[in-house]
């Protein structure tokens, strides 16, 4: 049987994903909707210290729900909206201009560190030049074969 | 302008060709599933025909590549002349995924101009349907640009010359603005 889908609407199922719909109330503006976006299509611009502008592009978005996934705040949401044609592409852009506070020691922007910097190895550090490998841990590596050979080293364990 | 050019050249029946310039195949078969017969798009006078010299509207597929931009561009000069050409899914309209890679040249109006986009990954053949609505003037448009802000900027400047009066009696006359 036909649907007689334009003069009645169609139910699309619930894990549909349509246009991300950005509320701007709940929108910190940590711009990690524009790191994981798989298309490239959330631009983030800084226009001063206190005005951010996040930018939609709607026109390459493949509706992978990454951002709503990613956004701390869940200030986006997948809406099951799916009748966006249009005979203009800026139709589909979406413009949020952001207040961000800022410091009040450095009057600057800060983040923390990240996982990949914390896992960073700091401190003196002795790497095996010659047999070019790390040293992890000094112990099982010595009693095998010793680093430095004509030395003795004196072993207290 | 567009949509009573629309209902004055292509009233009757819209005979689609089908362009695929290097997609995925997904939006494809979502265009194909919109010529069966559960949404039977031919109740409109949809028709998808083989060349694009029967054709007056052409369905594109897929971003502009390298390789097919030629082409591409030679199955729109094949069309006659009214004609319109109908962007279907994100590939098309912007690139898609890959618009930046070496191969890609773009979203296909940098090849051939664009009427209609139709948005999605892939868009829903209700949706496609819904395009070609609201091409030919059934349906009214909803997409609209979204702009938010947080705080009114810029904030308007105080200008001490605009202080009226002596002594006690000081008048800003743009008091209001500020």
């Amino acid at each position: 049987m036909t649907l007689p889908y334009p003069p009645e609407g169609h139910a699309v199922p619930e894990t549909f994903r349509g246009r991300p719909v950005f509320d701007a109330e709940k929108c910190v503006g940590c711009g990690g909707c524009a790191n994981n976006c798989s298309a490239r299509c959330i631009l983030v611009f800084d226009v001063c210290q206190e005005l951010r502008i996040l930018q939609y592009v709607g026109r390459r978005c493949t509706y992978c729900g990454r951002c709503a996934e990613v956004c701390p705040e869940k200030a986006i949401t997948m809406s099951q909206e799916f009748e966006t044609s249009t005979d203009n592409i800026g139709d589909a852009q979406q413009r949020l201009e952001l207040f961000m506070t800022t410091c009040q020691r450095c009057g600057r922007c800060f983040k923390d560190e990240t996982a990949l910097e914390k896992l960073k190895m700091t401190g003196y550090r002795f790497d095996d030049l010659q047999n070019q490998r790390w040293i992890f841990g000094a112990r099982a590596y010595q009693e095998n074969e010793p680093a430095v050979k004509d030395i003795a080293i004196e072993m207290d364990w | 302008m567009l949509k009573n050019l629309c209902q004055k050249m292509f009233g009757r029946s819209l005979w689609v060709y089908h362009a695929n310039s290097g997609g995925c195949n997904g939006c494809d078969i979502e265009v194909l599933n919109a010529l069966t017969p559960y949404y039977d798009a031919e109740r409109f006078g949809i028709k998808l025909v083989g060349s694009p010299r029967h054709a007056d509207v052409m369905l594109c597929q897929g971003p502009a590549t390298r390789a097919t931009a030629r082409a591409l561009r030679a199955a729109y000069e094949a069309m006659p002349a009214p004609k319109l050409v109908f962007a279907i899914g994100s590939c098309a309209c912007g690139g898609g995924m890959w618009f930046d890679s070496y191969s890609v040249l773009g979203p296909v109006e940098k090849v051939i101009p664009v009427n209609y986009y139709i948005l999605g990954c892939p868009p829903r053949p209700e949706a496609i349907i819904y395009g070609v609505a609201v091409a030919l003037g059934l349906l009214p448009k909803k997409a609209a640009p979204i702009e938010f802000k947080q705080a009114e900027f810029p904030i308007p400047r105080y200008h001490p010359e605009d202080l009226r009066g002596e002594g006690e009696l000081v008048i800003y006359e743009k008091a209001e603005k500020v």
